[in-house]
């Protein structure tokens, strides 16, 4: 890689990081090298994130970066290139809560760090978590919520798993901006996180990666 | 009110004194001569803590949501759809628990009228949401990203002719209307009203008349509501009229908080604009709908400038500027900015401290900022509350809700200019533990 990809993706200037990753794709850069260079700048805006020097526009921003260099990126990558994935993560907003930006925010953050993340959406019933996280043998599930009525769903789902025979094959985290020790107690999960940082970080020390 | 002949000639601060004086003799038939005066002893609670001065009682004004339809049995969809239910149980609420502030009333919102105007900016109880639940915006770009320079060019045109009819499936038809300002002499006035003998447009006027009505209905029992609760038991209301930040009114309801963030980015002059624009009218609408009600303060929510949601570079240079134009310009209109702080606010309180806003004319009311630093650092200047948290209401233990009243008012109300309130609007708490709240602020705010 003839290099300024991961500079201009650290700085969000969003129309050098595109014209680059173009540039070096159609150059014949290995496309593995530009995922690398990727990742290692989302490092860099997670680090900065939880340090306190970027936010969540940011963190919007470089997703929004990487949602293009990806679109660039299939063509060039074989189905099963992206790299081991380091565990499976099912994401929803619990059943009676519609608010997705804490949880979208969170999905993209879990994807680039190279977990598996299959997002259920919004408003999602308690028997479609249960089945989803069935399917696929997710090891993380994460539920989030902005009202305080999703303290009640977050409870019924973490329930239900239980119920499913689950709860000992997945770890649970809660995240939205009420949430507490004292709800990851009434719902019956592991942990919260109160972030996107925190969730990809719990997530990691679960799945092996220690954080 | 009637705002006197010589209001022009006021100054703000006359102007402020003439409001308070209107809203602490509101003329209504009061039950008894003694709740008159529990009415009047409550409106001065707040007249002494908005002048940082120590209240005969520290008052406590929670925001209730849908709290007294849950204590009572009944659902969201029956509060927003049955306005007896509304009307009983909110006169209940306040006679069961008597708190100093009858808040948000207009935050029980009427089903049938968003039925009529097939409202696509929320899902409500029966319309999207579970019947137990509370109205949720539904995150989209109901602005789009390059209309920045309509918005900017003529707000009212872009409201009525682009935005309106996204957002309200009964208002599609104003898009193939001129707008009004096309009015302006006699030859061009046909040609603009042609466009009302449009079948769709026809069908939209009806469809509004009919909303008319729906909203009538509703003010009637909301009226109603507010007027048992503060006749009967005289309690004063704590919002006469509401307004928003400019970046919030661009990041709520129109870009979403996820446009404008990468707005910020892409086209961060036009995003300045735009809330530049926005000002006057942020002004004037709380300045009508304050006028009408007779009382003074503005409820003002805020949301997308909260720790984390943008850096202090952002925060000062994006966020503030224009917010702050909003709450001096109320502030010269004798009006009470009563800022309802969503979040956190622990990176912004040196900067909301501003002492180009003059002293003891507003009150911002916080949820999850750190209450000791925003009574040193906002509280020397402005009135501030709020606080008790959403999971202690809802999951915490009477003990719990004692000790932390105790706690918070023991850190922040033993001189003055603090109200005891939640910080967020509530629609669920345990009774047990809402009853220790009002109790405890009794106790320790004495």
């Amino acid at each position: 890689m003839s290099g300024g990809l991961k500079e201009a993706v650290i700085e969000l200037r969003e129309e050098d990081a595109l014209r680059i990753a173009g540039e070096e794709l159609q150059g014949g850069t290995d496309p593995l090298e530009v995922v690398a260079a990727c990742r290692e700048a989302m490092d860099v805006i997670g680090r900065r994130f939880a340090d306190g020097e970027a936010f969540i526009p940011e963190l919007i921003m470089a997703g929004e970066i990487m949602t293009g260099i990806t679109a660039m990126l299939k063509p060039y990558l074989k189905a099963d290139s992206g790299g081991d994935k380091l565990g499976t993560v099912v994401m929803c907003t619990v059943q009676g809560d519609i608010h997705d930006i804490g949880k979208d925010i969170v999905v993209t953050m879990l994807d680039i760090a190279g977990f598996n993340v299959i997002d259920l959406g919004v408003d999602v019933p308690v028997a479609k978590v249960v089945e989803t996280v069935r399917e696929n043998k997710a090891q993380v599930l994460g539920l989030s919520g902005l009202l305080t009525v999703a303290f009640d769903s977050m409870r019924t789902t973490v329930a239900a798993v239980a119920e499913a025979g689950l709860r000992d094959d997945v770890k649970i985290m809660l995240g939205g901006a009420p949430v507490t020790d004292a709800v990851v107690e009434y719902a019956g999960a592991d942990a919260w996180g109160k972030d996107a940082v925190a969730a990809v970080e719990l997530a990691k020390s679960w799945v092996g990666g220690a954080s | 009110m009637t705002l006197p002949e010589n209001w022009n000639e006021l100054t703000p601060d006359e102007r402020l004194q003439v409001r308070l004086d209107a809203w602490q003799n509101i003329p209504i038939e009061f039950a008894t001569p003694e709740v008159a005066k529990a009415y009047r002893d409550r409106v001065q609670l707040y007249r002494d803590v908005l002048e940082l001065k120590k209240p005969a009682t520290v008052p406590i004004a929670p925001w209730i949501g849908l709290l007294p339809f849950r204590f009572y049995g009944h659902t969201g969809k029956q509060a927003y759809y049955d306005y007896e239910i509304f009307k009983e149980d909110w006169f209940r609420f306040h006679e069961d628990t008597r708190p100093d502030g009858l808040g948000l009333t207009l935050g029980i919102v009427p089903g049938k009228l968003f039925d009529i105007l097939d409202y696509h900016l929320y899902d409500w109880p029966g319309h999207g949401t579970p019947d137990d639940t509370c109205y949720q915006y539904s995150e989209q770009e109901w602005m789009k990203g390059d209309e920045y320079a309509a918005l900017i060019q003529d707000p009212g045109s872009y409201w009525q002719r682009t935005y309106l009819p996204r957002v309200f499936g009964a208002m599609e038809p104003f898009s193939m209307l001129a707008p009004w300002t096309d009015l302006v002499e006699i030859p061009f006035t046909a040609p603009f009203f042609a466009g009302f003998s449009a079948p769709p447009v026809k069908e939209m006027l009806k469809k509004l008349a009919e909303a008319g009505d729906a909203a009538m209905e509703w003010l009637q029992a909301a009226m109603a509501a507010d007027g048992s609760v503060m006749a009967g038991l005289g309690i004063p209301q704590t919002a006469g009229g509401a307004t928003k930040a400019p970046y919030d009114i661009l990041g709520d309801t129109m870009r979403g908080t996820r446009g404008l963030m990468l707005d910020k980015f892409r086209q961060p002059e036009n995003v300045k604009a735009a809330m530049e624009r926005l000002v006057p009218q942020a002004i004037d609408w709380a300045v009508r709908s304050n006028n009408m009600t007779g009382n003074p303060l503005v409820f003002i929510p805020i949301h997308k400038g909260a720790d984390g949601f943008m850096s202090d570079a952002d925060f000062k240079e994006l966020y503030w500027p224009t917010f702050k134009a909003v709450l001096l310009g109320l502030i010269e209109q004798g009006l009470v900015p009563w800022v309802f702080v969503e979040g956190s606010y622990n990176e912004r309180l040196e900067v909301i401290a501003d002492e180009e806003i003059p002293a003891h004319r507003m009150v911002w009311m916080f949820d999850a900022t750190d209450m000791a630093r925003a009574k040193a650092i906002v509280g020397k200047r402005q009135c501030i509350g709020g606080n008790v948290p959403a999971a202690l209401f809802a999951m915490g233990t009477p003990e719990e809700m004692d000790a932390y009243v105790k706690d918070l008012l023991g850190r922040t109300a033993q001189d003055g200019g603090f109200i005891l309130s939640s910080g967020i609007v509530l629609d669920e708490a345990d009774p047990a533990v809402y009853h220790a709240f009002i109790e405890a602020g009794r106790k320790y705010g004495k």
